[in-house]
């Protein structure tokens, strides 16, 4: 029985000859980020220049920011872009990255039904805003996939007193965009950053119905992964991204990115002089 | 629908948008050689289950047709807990790489090509491969005769395979990670454009896809109906 060795043979040829592409003097970083920095078309805008100035490859994978720092403490990529504070003072505490540097901010918006049915614009503060949306009952769309926007979410209702259960209280287990277009058909309202919002393309008759208010900042934090706990991680490249990212070129590349002509984030790296 | 987007859409395939052109070449090669592997995989196992007698064969049948039905999600999930640098083949850094798109999708549609290599085989003259066996083949020799007397079935079961791992979501997904120009298919665009609200070019790749699956079934019926003994459908 010499004959069936030859599909095995033929297989593990076919194996070594999968594509892993020859990267040549070109290196590569992973970087795991939430949906808002991809889906804004932000990394899209700035890191060609990144990647034509160092020779390093940038892949972007995105997803929310719960998941990217899961990707990030499993060693999975090499650097992780998050906006969950929280999340990553655990992150760092656990000794899990290194380096965390402050890269920018948005903010969250509450978004909704023009028509407002729960009363919600006339509100002063984003915590008597989410009260008048529970005691209405009116339905309210949650992310309720342990992203940022997700963990903002709860901190917001906890800050309100109020404990969000209910037939009004939808948890969709999905990104920014697809949530966005199910409260548009919904008629619900939702917690947004304002990058995605603003740069979501079919948003309909959604309108923002509270925004300001200072607990709705939204800080966007670039962390290392630790290169003592996973040896293999570009630890290098991973610190050329950060120091890029907040280098006066990086900031100024962040603050110059627009969608429809309005800037969605806030450079913080560099503190003014 | 804006006619103005759609219009956008449009014009980026026509003018062979890299964007585009990059995730119908990653999923043409991703589906391509998981087809292929399974095929070798698949086609033998499927042979064996259906013409020897063995301990168990009924329960093999049962298990390869249950196989099929195998959802992506699960096989995307084993194959990342495979592949994780804290999963037990970590070490190969194969995690969002087409290669870990290919084992993910090789598994997932192994078990579809050996069950239709079953019925079909099932469906084979038992002489064919007795009258090889008389004329002095091997026994794989004689196993090669009968699957080239079936090659339309098992072309069928082959277009079927790449069907599935063309449209496929949930695996490319969670291994791929839709990684712009290296791990990014034509569906995990069209997932990431409905995100993006760009519903537009959502639609327009999703048209592409179809385009392509109409060329390889319109090849395969092509190829079979100029094999000798052919009848037309």
């Amino acid at each position: 029985m010499q004959r069936p060795l030859l599909p095995c043979w033929l297989l593990i040829a076919m194996l070594a000859a999968l594509p892993i592409r020859p990267v040549g003097a070109e290196s590569r970083l992973r970087l795991s980020t939430t949906t808002s920095t991809e889906e804004s078309g932000l990394l899209a805008a700035i890191l060609p220049r990144f990647e034509q100035r160092f020779g390093i490859r940038v892949e972007v994978i995105a997803v929310g920011s719960g998941k990217a720092l899961k990707l990030a403490e499993n060693g999975d990529v090499d650097a992780v872009l998050s906006h969950a504070p929280e999340l990553e003072r655990r992150f760092l505490e656990a000794g899990l990255g290194v380096n965390p540097r402050s890269v920018m901010e948005n903010d969250f918006v509450l978004v909704g039904p023009p028509s407002d049915p729960a009363g919600v614009r006339n509100a002063a503060t984003v915590a008597e805003a989410m009260g008048k949306i529970a005691a209405a009952r009116a339905p309210f769309l949650s992310r309720g996939d342990e992203s940022g926007t997700h963990q903002k979410e709860k901190a917001l209702w906890r800050a309100a007193g109020i404990e969000p259960k209910g037939e009004w209280y939808l948890s969709a287990g999905l990104g920014m965009g697809e949530v966005l277009r199910m409260a548009q058909e919904r008629r619900a309202y939702t917690l947004s950053d304002r990058g995605t919002f603003a740069a979501y393309r079919a948003k309909g008759d959604l309108a923002i119905v509270h925004e300001g208010d200072p607990a709705l900042a939204n800080p966007y934090t670039v962390i290392a992964v630790n290169p003592a706990r996973h040896r293999h991680v570009h630890y290098v490249e991973a610190m050329i991204l950060i120091a890029w990212l907040t280098s006066p070129e990086g900031q100024e590349q962040i603050g110059a990115f627009r969608v429809g002509g309005q800037a969605l984030f806030r450079p913080t790296a560099i503190p003014p002089q | 629908m804006e006619t103005g987007s759609f219009r956008t859409a449009l014009e980026l395939l026509a003018t062979l948008d890299p964007d585009v052109t990059s995730a119908l070449a990653v999923s043409l090669e991703v589906a391509a050689i998981s087809t292929v592997l399974a095929a070798l995989l698949g086609c033998p196992l499927g042979f064996l289950v259906a013409t020897r007698d063995f301990r168990g064969r009924w329960l093999a049948e049962v298990a390869l047709r249950t196989a099929t039905a195998l959802p992506t999600v699960v096989v995307g999930l084993v194959t990342y807990a495979l592949l994780s640098r804290s999963g037990p083949l970590g070490m190969l850094g194969l995690l969002y790489t087409r290669t870990a798109m290919v084992l993910g999708e090789t598994i997932l549609v192994t078990p579809l090509i050996a069950a239709l290599t079953m019925a079909v085989v099932s469906g084979a003259d038992p002489r064919i491969e007795e009258t090889a066996l008389t004329l002095g083949a091997s026994r794989t020799r004689a196993a090669l005769t009968v699957l080239a007397e079936m090659k339309r079935g098992l072309m069928a079961a082959l277009a079927t395979g790449f069907g599935r791992l063309i449209s496929e979501l949930g695996i490319a997904l969670m291994v791929g990670g839709n990684i712009r120009g290296v791990t990014r298919t034509m569906t995990t665009a069209i997932a990431l454009e409905t995100a993006k609200g760009d519903f537009a070019l959502a639609f327009a790749l999703g048209c592409l896809l179809l385009a392509v699956a109409l060329v390889v079934n319109a090849a395969v019926a092509a190829w079979s109906l100029m094999v000798p003994g052919a009848r037309p459908c």
